[in-house]
């Protein structure tokens, strides 16, 4: 029989094995789904994980596509782990990422036509802004009712998309777009045109931003007392409150951080590869983002390479749509199979396993 | 706007079939959450039991059989996050999201072709003389079976939970898994029971919208309805029949923003939409304030024995 | 002894790193009130779990009634009539008292039935229960109530107790003594499990003492003193704290008419609690577990905030504050839960010692922690107070129970505290540890700093206190000097009669 025992200490390599592992193993049932669907399986993992970036046909197409579809990830897991280390569990970013859009967009094309350059830093503060109010609803119903944030941000989503529908079709709506529902292109106004930094390469400053979101999560997580404090409060509630941290803080500074990353990647996305409000320019990367901050374990650097690697199963997935003739719903299956088997595996940072006799208690 | 147009007898018939759903859910998520486990994948789980009633009910042209192989469907998914967080005793919130994910992923993928199909639809059934009644007849006593099951469920959970020994063992190992486990009760077998009927139950609620209330398929169609059913069990303070309440309020609310809108009220139409999920929130914040009586004390937490 | 009820041979069971039980044989007779003594650690719970079906000997054999008895579950002892009453109970806080009677019962009556055997029992043994009440509102003596009637409805042939009187105070423990003294003149026989000493003398017609799981002696209580049990149970000798004579200094901490609502359903409200202690000066604060003292611990370090003038320091209000700004005053505190409240259980021991030395320690600059020297500073704890563990950077959770308290207790110690205030500074810890902090106590307190000592254990109280208090659903008795208080006063304080009144308790 086997058996699980608790390990004295977290196992440290186990930390590191386990993303990998659970990656193999997405990448074998995944193989295994892909045969069930007359897909050849290794051709279908080859295109998904390796053509996107060495392809010598088209790789010097989709490579940029890695960053930026890997930027708003990276952004709003960085925010989302915070959280989920202090067990503050904001699963509605893709609401604050869509108020981060439109309040950005909104402050910009309040000025149009104008050429400032101030327009363009202005509306990611706007955008910012958004995702914080957004966040905060939860963050202060948690604080002053105890009303569990999960549900409450997850609501905020379908609100969120509903306020997304009005301003595309209302208030934020094109007046020279013939009537159709969309937004003016930002990408096309130089004024608040989130552009690539280094032409070709998909660096646009929502994924430079992600950059410095990770270097500074690195930072607060490992060297401040700040960081130190939202650890203890996920760790152990009741230590924290004896070592004079105060919850509610904590609560409101997590949401409201990860809210703010989440705003301004719906701006940058908005301003930049999306180009305009449109009824459905989220593609739900605010969910995506679970599985990588997940992926990551909650550790920067580690989300810094889940968001890379979740950004080709998304690129991968895009190619075996058009090559193989996949489900594009395959590729969303397969992400979640990924989070499931990380989950499955994570038992063996606390455990080990025996084999041997079996123990009634 | 023409209010007018409003029928108060189709109005409570039709919020009985659009609580269903969420009651069929909802009544599911308490049970599993009595034993002690907070399983957040309800809506992955519906959306699961949507597309394979939907699939089945098609392919065999029986409704009935269709909502048997989305509840097995959900209640065989719910188990993968049973083992999880049982046996691997993985964190019951990541993995809640997990099943969520897998399954719109897994319906949808499932769901390509079937999408603009109609399904075969299940009938009403006709009482005798009680479905004549005026008034009453039709808004109570003219929908499909499914509707009374919901509600005999919901009456079937209060018993089980009230009288049956094995309804006081559930209980005990929600409130202290460490306690239950000293006297010997398995509490591991116990909240996978309390899962997987869970897990069927989530299925019979997507079922029954894809084959009764839209009646079609597309994809996300469940669209936070198990979300909302998590949100039902809290308003609900983990009792079953204010579970039934909670469910046919916010039935009631979907369907007069429906019925509003079609009566072209001058208002936007996506602050309609949205109201469900406002009034879900607002209504959370009540109970909250009041503090959370009922919780099982061991919700959520993970239970290793440990000798 | 012709009439053996259960017999154990050669009992072993090893856990990785650990030989629970190390070749274990004793006998109980029918009737027969068995004493099993031994220190925390000695592998007293896991014998009995094997009794009890929870865990399975790896050899050895038991016999009932002359039978083979190996149960495999605690279904299997229950029915074979073995019944046990847990040191921590395995009660249902949300549940009925009946419904709690029931669920550990295999076959239970109809709940009317159910109810009117509960009534008898309760009776017939002098134990008044309601079998309607809600557990969660009952004291802790009523709770164990609950307990030893599920276990009675059974007529079981052997009770197991596992300290039952921790929770008690000496009036419930005679009558909790009276019961088992009835059940044992009726035939049932009785483990019962405990490490203090003149209870066994009192109760018992034998005793097997554990140590390092080996039954190390036997001996027939009444004829034995209590220092040559303590010998048999301890194997060497320790220190005692020393006998002190200390100048008082000024008043350092005063409460003054402290209340604060319940914190939870379950919680105890305090109620007008006041007292004062002096520089230099020892206070001990007594009382059943669950009577306000993690409250008044709360209170005191600042995690529950009261009106500031309740609690001064040096004649500075200090209520409103919370544990930070208290701590910059000298104020430290050492609550009983050590995982989890005084240390966070998968962090390390550098971060434990961050946890509440931040400050005081200068473990900070702007906000950034310096983690050298917050290693520094637990290899400072470590070796101050003989922590064994491999490290700084060990897991708080891998050390031992009594090792983590030296370090939780230490951490505050050598932060040089003006006020410290602890809660069961020794609970679960072995007697050397134990020694070794109240010791260290002492020594904080002949340097001139203000400490109160809440706990249950009133031998260590009365050993280390200069004057004495006790706790009653939040109230605190009068304080008296602890020289020339005999147990009965001290008893009557616990069970909240006061000075002037008759005893209604």
């Amino acid at each position: 029989m086997i058996r699980l025992e608790k390990r004295p200490q977290p196992s440290q390599v186990w930390t590191v094995m386990t993303p990998v592992l659970a990656v193999f193993l997405t990448m074998i049932v995944g193989g295994i789904m892909f045969a069930m669907l007359d897909t050849p399986p290794l051709e279908a993992i080859r295109i998904i994980f390796w053509d996107p970036l060495f392809n010598t046909q088209f790789a010097s197409f989709t490579r940029p596509q890695l960053l930026v579809k890997a930027g708003p990830l990276i952004l709003i897991a960085i925010g989302l782990s915070i959280g989920f280390k202090a067990g503050i569990w904001n699963i509605g970013a893709e609401g604050q990422y869509i108020m981060g859009a439109i309040f950005g967009a909104g402050a910009g094309l309040a000025f149009y036509p104008s050429e400032s350059w101030l327009i363009f830093p202005f509306m990611i503060i706007a955008g910012a802004f958004g995702g914080f109010l957004w966040a905060m609803i939860p963050a202060i119903l948690r604080t002053a009712f105890r009303t569990n944030e999960i549900l409450v941000s997850l609501m905020l989503v379908y609100v969120a998309e509903a306020m997304l529908a009005s301003v595309s079709q209302g208030l934020l709506r094109n007046p020279e777009g013939l009537g159709f529902p969309g937004s003016r292109n930002l990408s096309q106004w130089d004024a608040s045109a989130n552009r690539e930094i280094i032409a070709g390469s998909g660096m646009h400053w929502g994924v430079l931003t992600a950059f410095i979101a990770v270097i500074f999560a690195y930072v607060l997580m490992t060297r401040h007392i700040q960081g130190f404090n939202v650890r203890l409060t996920g760790e152990a509630p009741r230590a924290a409150r004896f070592a004079g941290v105060i919850p509610a803080r904590i609560v409101i500074f997590c949401l409201g951080l990860s809210g703010v990353l989440a705003g301004m990647a719906g701006l940058f996305e908005v301003a930049g590869p999306a180009g305009q409000i449109s009824i459905d320019f989220n593609s739900g990367y605010g969910f995506t983002a679970i599985i990588v901050a997940f992926l990551g374990r909650l550790h920067p650097v580690g989300i810094l390479l889940a968001g890379l690697l979740m950004a080709l199963t998304y690129i991968g997935g895009e190619l075996a749509q058009l090559m193989l003739g996949v489900p594009g719903a395959s590729i969303q299956l397969f992400q979640g199979m990924l989070l499931f088997f990380l989950l499955a595996t994570d038992v063996f940072i606390n455990f080990r396993l025996r084999i041997g006799r079996t123990e009634v208690a | 706007m023409d209010l007018s147009s409003i029928n108060p007898v189709l109005l409570v018939a039709s919020l009985m079939v659009s609580a269903t759903p969420i009651l069929f859910a909802a009544i599911g998520e308490l049970v599993v959450e009595k034993a002690g486990v907070l399983n957040l994948g309800v809506e992955g789980m519906m959306i699961t039991g949507a597309i394979v009633g939907f699939a089945v009910a098609v392919t065999t042209s029986s409704p009935l059989l269709g909502f048997a192989a989305a509840a097995l469907a959900s209640a065989v998914l719910s188990l993968s996050f049973g083992v999880l967080t049982q046996y691997l005793l993985s964190n019951q919130v990541a993995t809640g999201l997990g099943l969520t994910l897998v399954g719109l992923g897994l319906s949808s993928l499932i769901g390509r072709p079937y999408e603009g199909i109609k399904s075969p639809t299940l009938p009403d059934i006709h009482i005798p003389v009680i479905s004549d009644l005026p008034v009453v007849g039709p808004m109570l006593f003219q929908h499909d079976i499914m509707v009374y099951v919901s509600i005999a469920l919901v009456a079937g959970v209060w018993g089980f939970l009230k009288y049956s020994r094995l309804g006081l063992i559930l209980r005990a190992v929600g409130e202290s898994h460490d306690a239950a486990h000293a006297l010997g009760y398995k509490v591991v077998r116990v909240r996978m029971a309390a899962i997987f009927f869970g897990g069927a139950c989530a299925g019979l609620g997507g079922a029954y919208l894809s084959l009764v209330r839209v009646p079609q398929w597309t994809e996300g169609m469940t669209a936070g309805a198990g979300w909302i059913a998590l949100a039902i069990v809290v308003f609900a303070s983990w009792r079953p029949w204010r579970v039934l309440i909670g469910a046919y309020l916010f039935g009631g609310i979907t369907v007069l923003q429906l019925n509003l809108q079609a009566a072209g009220l001058q208002f936007g139409v996506e602050y309609l939409s949205m109201s469900p999920y406002v009034i879900t929130i607002l209504v959370l914040v009540v109970i909250s304030a009041r503090g959370a009586h009922g919780a099982p004390a061991s919700l959520g937490r993970p239970f290793h024995a440990s000798s | 002894m012709d009439d053996i009820l259960l017999s154990l041979s050669g009992l072993t069971k090893a856990y990785p790193g650990v030989v629970a039980n190390d070749d274990v044989s004793f006998d109980i007779g029918r009737g027969e009130v068995h004493a099993l003594l031994g220190e925390n650690g000695a592998g007293k719970s896991t014998l009995v779990k094997m009794i009890y079906g929870l865990v399975k000997p790896d050899t050895g054999t038991m016999t009932l009634n002359g039978a083979g008895y190996t149960p495999a579950e605690p279904r299997a002892a229950r029915a074979a009539g073995v019944a046990m009453v847990f040191q921590h109970f395995s009660l249902f806080d949300a549940l009925t008292v009946a419904e709690n009677i029931a669920l550990g019962m295999e076959n239970p009556p109809k709940p009317r039935d159910l109810a009117r055997q509960i009534r008898e029992v309760s009776e017939n043994y002098g134990l008044p229960l309601d079998p309607d009440r809600v557990v969660g509102t009952l004291s802790a003596g009523e709770r164990q109530r609950v307990e030893i009637i599920r276990c009675l409805l059974q007529n079981p042939q052997l009770l197991i107790m596992d300290e039952p009187t921790s929770v008690l105070t000496p009036q419930e423990v005679e009558i909790l003594f009276q019961t088992l003294r009835q059940l044992s003149a009726e035939g049932t026989a009785i483990l019962y499990i405990s490490h203090k000493l003149e209870e066994i003398r009192a109760l018992c017609d034998n005793a097997t003492i554990l140590r390092l799981g080996k039954k190390v002696a036997t001996c027939i209580p009444r004829e034995t003193t209590a220092r040559e049990m303590a010998e048999m149970m301890v194997g060497s000798s320790f220190n005692a704290p020393e006998a002190r004579a200390r100048d008082l200094g000024d008043v350092a901490l005063e409460v003054r008419g402290l209340s604060l609502p319940a914190p939870g359903a379950f919680g105890t409200p305090l109620r007008d609690i006041s007292f004062t202690v002096r520089q230099g000066e020892v206070l001990g604060l007594g009382g059943v577990a669950g009577n306000g003292q993690d409250e008044l611990l709360a209170a005191l370090s600042g995690e529950q905030r009261s009106p500031a003038a309740m609690i001064r320091m040096h004649d500075v209000e200090i209520g409103a504050l919370g544990p930070t700004a208290r701590r910059d005053k000298g104020l430290l505190t050492g609550p009983e839960e050590r995982l989890g409240h005084a240390a966070a259980p998968d962090m390390s021991l550098t971060e434990n010692a961050v946890l509440t030395a931040a400050r005081r320690e200068g473990l900070l600059s702007r906000g950034f922690v310096n983690w050298g020297r917050a290693q520094g500073f637990a290899e400072k704890v470590i070796e101050a107070f003989d922590v064994r563990t491999p490290g700084p950077g060990t897991a708080a959770r891998a050390l031992s129970g009594g090792n983590l308290q030296k370090y939780v207790i230490g951490r505050e110690i050598l932060q040089r505290p003006e006020v410290l205030i602890v809660n069961q500074p020794t609970w679960g810890v072995d007697a050397a540890a134990a020694a070794a902090i109240r010791q260290a106590l002492l020594d904080l307190a002949a340097k001139g700093a203000a400490i109160v000592v809440i706990s249950q254990d009133l031998d260590e109280l009365i050993e280390i206190s200069d004057r004495f208090g006790a706790l009653n659903e939040g109230r605190l008795s009068a304080i008296k000097p602890v020289q020339g208080l005999t147990i009965d006063e001290i008893g009557l304080m616990m069970g909240g009669a006061h000075d002037m009144e008759v005893a209604h308790a």
